[in-house]
């Protein structure tokens, strides 16, 4: 048994934030990670990462936006938060040696993003997340955090009510081991493989998600699925918002600028309105028969030099997966899954909930922060350059919170018995022998949540998903793994994540059924009106041993109420 | 559609007494498809038993670099459009100058222990201002370039001087020490100089070009490293082997207009340090890198006046920056 005050799951840039402030708080705290915490996959953001720094700008502007963004679903209180201390966060990302690109007087430098007029979005050419995560990670080194890399975990451990630690499998040995901690935090991202196509890394399967789900935790507004507007046909990677927040325009296949189109809402911002307006619009292109092979086009020639400057990522995907010269022809792009607003639903300092009675209370030890929590900043549709911060911001309130709450109560109860019941799940995998293997469910798995609960939904869709996914839940006793040892066996890790997967796929359908209108990401053909008289309220879900079962909490409204969304 | 021909690496500690090469025909691969897709084909649809790492597929977690054909590479940066475009048999191994763990994953601690090695973290002086330090926009897009680096040890694999001295902090650990003191407002670059530059530091390395030329990411380590080099000179810090090495080096070049490397080794360290690189500089000699020591091969140079000349232009326009 490993023991640490606090033990941070998840070595993303939420992990890392949580872990180097629970430390600067004086807790023992340790990170854990499935890979090596630099390939998480909070290095793929490119675009950048949100603050007014400026001084056309405030704070107040961008919650403003980031709660008009988020279809009056967002809770203000953690938006304020967010939007407040996030610039001291990113000064402090900047005395940490992160290397943003900068103005002419040496300050740094802000592009536009969608979902504003105002450049308010820091970043280092397109490599800001890598460039965040990798500097983050300096300071952990420097500050000797123990990080335990290669750790899979695959349970939490409970004991009196309260959450005490976790069971995980060091990777290269295949061994099972029991952490005992006084407070844990799930970092552990976001669940973008449940989708197929995705932007995500093939390591973001919700396993953090599952989790809390498992012991209980509240999951808040999981129907809340953001398809982002540019990615790549191929393989689904994501063409950055920055390159319209540059200037970039979508065109159909007529070459028409649609988003100048008054159904879209969005005549003044036009391709940089939000994310949910401009899937939308695209998707309605495509199916109306304006698009190209199912796609519509990035059209970025006029900002070449912008490109070759600053956006080689993007240049160079476009010409490795599309074979498209951005800066001489136009791109051929669609709506793709990209991240959840939804998620463990915390507080402010990260604290997860459960429901007691009629109410809610805290689920002591137990904290979130990052893509796989919900506090809700995010609301119905997130803006871009807001998650980087949300997991910067909110993992340093968790992480300090958690090392607080550890210092204030006494080592829980743990036995190591826990790792005979996860040792016994792997030796019955082991024991099936069937035709039936991991990739194949996930992938059709990921196809049905693609086709039901994509950009639009409908009640009998969502039901014919439901139907599916539960079936596919009870093939997935019958799979099978080809390598039966236990060094390095990513064959029976994709199993274990498919688990998690099954369980987030299943919160997403039922919340989705539950929100009878139209709101931010989340389109019902069926409900196309968003509804604020009865739906200014979070959708809530979680387990019991009759299955999952849905709540409501009310959204935090501080200064600005409900009003038409327009761009 | 594409088909890949793959013959790879296995090696199970667990029933292995031995590595050995298995081969997979991939059929139906979309014609952008990488080394990686191939495998993950293969684990996905053949034989689950094939491990490797692997996450984003976009080059920037850098989970799976491998050896390609003998060199290492990430294989999702590795086109099979280009490197077999005709099916030809693909052959991937794990890297180089590491422990194999099992098929293409090798332990990984030696490079995490060099990049700590190098305190890769930048310290500043004083108290921090109330917003950012202002600093210049080309200075932070010079450090792009090491900061690019996404830890995948495909630089590390291939180095010729770690084969040899597992001392060397080897390139990727080098790159990032730049990131650290080429940065403005690290305040201690003399002392984390003063460390580069000991034993199994920058002047280790023979300038080989592997890493430049393997990194998927364009850090050209090398290239970093000459960089640190320079500052360690400015920094007067030229009481070592390599600091005499590049005195020496300039002294030739600025002579004679040619740089003779077979003597450098001798002139700099003595020939005992000479002859303990001689595995080295034998394997630099394999690669092309350095001209072997036969009668008739030194180069020879027509305008030594000229590169005289430039040398003194450098010089001059050293002075005055
Ligand atoms: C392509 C792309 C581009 C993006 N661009 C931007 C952008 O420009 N700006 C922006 O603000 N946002 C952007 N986002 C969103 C943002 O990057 C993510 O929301 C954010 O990085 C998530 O960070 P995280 O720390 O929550 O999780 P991650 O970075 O995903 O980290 C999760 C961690 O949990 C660990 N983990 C997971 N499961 C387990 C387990 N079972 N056991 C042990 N460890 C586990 C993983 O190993 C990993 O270390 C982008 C997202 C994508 C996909
Ligand atoms: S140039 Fe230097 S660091 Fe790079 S591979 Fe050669 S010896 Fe190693
Ligand atoms: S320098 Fe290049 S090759 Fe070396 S680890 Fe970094 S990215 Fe990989």
């Amino acid at each position: 048994m490993i023991e640490h005050d606090v033990l941070v799951i998840g070595g993303g840039l939420a992990g890392m934030s949580a872990a180097l402030h629970a430390r600067q708080a004086g807790a023992d705290v340790a990170m854990m990670s499935k890979v090596y915490p630099t390939r998480s996959h909070s290095a793929a953001a490119q675009g950048g990462i949100n603050a007014a720094l400026g001084i056309a700008d405030s704070w107040e502007v961008h919650a403003y936006e980031t709660v008009k963004g988020s279809d009056f679903l967002g809770d203000q209180d953690a938006i304020e938060i967010l939007c407040s201390e996030g610039i001291q966060d990113i000064f402090t990302l900047e005395h940490h040696g992160v290397i943003f690109d900068r103005d002419d007087e040496g300050r740094i430098h802000m592009r536009g993003f969608g979902g504003t007029d105002k450049s308010r979005t820091c970043h280092v050419g397109d490599m800001t997340g890598q460039t965040i995560l990798h500097v983050m990670y300096e300071q952990l080194l420097r500050m000797d955090v123990k990080s335990y890399d290669e750790w899979f975990v695959t349970t939490l451990l409970m004991d009196d009510g309260a959450c005490c630690g976790a069971v995980a499998m060091e990777i290269v040995s295949g061994k099972l081991e029991v952490f005992k901690a006084k407070s844990v935090i799930l970092c552990t991202g976001g669940c973008g493989r449940v989708y197929e196509p995705s932007t995500n890394g093939l390591i973001v399967t919700g396993d953090g998600l599952a989790l809390a789900y498992r012991v209980g935790a509240l999951i808040m507004d999981m129907e809340m699925v953001q398809y982002h507007p540019t990615t790549l046909p191929a393989n689904g990677f994501l063409i950055t918002e920055g390159a319209r927040g540059e200037g970039a325009y979508l065109l159909n296949a007529d070459g028409d600028r649609f988003m100048q189109n008054e159904r879209y809402g969005a005549t003044t911002l036009l391709e940089k309105a939000s994310r949910d307006i401009v899937s939308r619009a695209e998707t309605i292109e495509i199916q109306e028969g304006r698009g190209v092979d199912g796609c519509v086009l990035l059209d970025c020639r006029h900002i070449k030099d912008r490109i070759l400057e600053a956006f080689h990522q993007i240049y160079e995907l476009a010409q490795d997966y599309a074979n498209v010269d951005i800066t001489q022809e136009p791109l051929p792009i669609r709506p793709g899954m990209h991240y959840i607003m939804g998620g463990i639903k915390t507080d402010v300092d990260g604290r997860c909930y459960r429901q007691n009675g009629d109410g809610v209370e805290a689920l002591p030890g137990l904290y979130a922060a990052g893509e796989v929590a919900c506090v809700s900043a995010h609301g119905a549709n997130r803006l871009g350059g807001n998650s980087l911060l949300d997991c910067v911001a909110f993992g340093r309130r968790a992480g300090a919170h958690a090392a607080e709450y550890a210092k204030s109560i006494n080592p829980p109860n743990v036995s190591d018995q826990a790792v005979e019941i996860e040792e016994q799940k792997i030796i019955d995998i082991f024991a099936r022998s069937t035709d039936l293997r991991a990739p194949a469910l996930r992938l059709e798995m990921g196809e049905i949540m693609h086709q039901y609960t994509g950009v639009f939904r409908d009640e009998a869709g969502l039901l014919e998903a439901q139907r599916q996914i539960r079936e596919v839940r009870n093939r997935y006793n019958e799979i099978s793994v080809h390598d039966k040892g236990r060094v390095f066996n990513t064959d029976l890790l994709a199993v274990l994540e498919l688990d998690y997967m099954l369980d987030c796929a299943e919160t997403i359908i039922v919340s989705a059924l539950a929100r009878r209108e139209s709101r931010g990401a989340h389109t019902r053909t069926d409900y196309p009106e968003r509804d604020d008289e009865n739906w200014i309220k979070h959708v809530v879900v979680y387990q019991t041993p009759d299955g999952p079962k849905i709540d409501y909490l009310p959204v935090t409204i501080t200064q600005w109420q409900p009003e038409a969304r327009k761009y | 559609m594409i088909q890949a021909n793959l013959k790879v690496y296995r090696y199970d500690p667990q029933k292995d007494q031995e590595p050995h090469y298995d081969t997979y025909q991939v059929d139906g691969l979309p014609d952008f498809s990488t080394v990686l897709d191939a495998l993950i084909k293969v684990r996905e649809d053949i034989d689950g038993t094939l491990t490797m790492r692997c996450s984003c597929r976009s080059a920037v977690c850098g989970s799976c670099a491998f050896r390609v054909n003998g060199h290492a590479k990430l294989g999702c940066k590795t086109a099979l459009s280009k490197l077999a475009p005709n099916g030809e048999e693909v052959c991937v191994e794990p890297m180089g100058n590491m422990k194999v763990v099992k098929d293409l994953v090798t332990d990984m601690e030696m490079f995490w222990d060099k990049i700590q090695q190098v305190k890769p973290w930048i310290e500043t002086e004083g108290e921090p201002p109330d917003r950012e330090y202002q600093v210049p926009h080309s200075k932070m897009v010079e450090l792009q370039q090491p900061m690019n680096c996404v830890m995948c040890g495909a630089c590390v694999s291939d180095c010729t001087v770690l084969e040899e001295t597992s001392k060397f902090l080897a390139p990727a650990a080098l790159a990032k020490a730049y990131r650290v003191v080429g940065d403005p407002r690290h305040a201690k670059s003399h002392e984390w100089l003063t460390e580069l530059s000991e034993e199994g530091g920058i002047w280790d390395c023979t300038r080989c070009v592997e890493c430049v030329q393997v990194c998927p990411k364009n850090v050209a380590p090398m290239d970093q490293i000459i960089k640190l080099r320079e500052l360690a000179i400015d920094a007067g810090l030229t009481d070592n082997v390599g600091a005499k090495h590049v005195l020496h080096f300039t002294e030739s070049v600025a002579h004679t207009g040619v740089l003779d490397e077979r003597t450098l080794p001798i002139k700099a360290a003595g020939i005992g340090w000479a002859f303990r690189n001689a595995g080295i500089a034998i394997k630099a000699t394999l690669k092309g890198k350095i001209k072997p020591l036969l009668p008739g091969t030194h180069p020879s140079v027509t305008e030594v006046q000229d590169v005289r000349r430039i040398h003194e232009e450098l010089e001059v326009k050293k002075g005055t920056e």
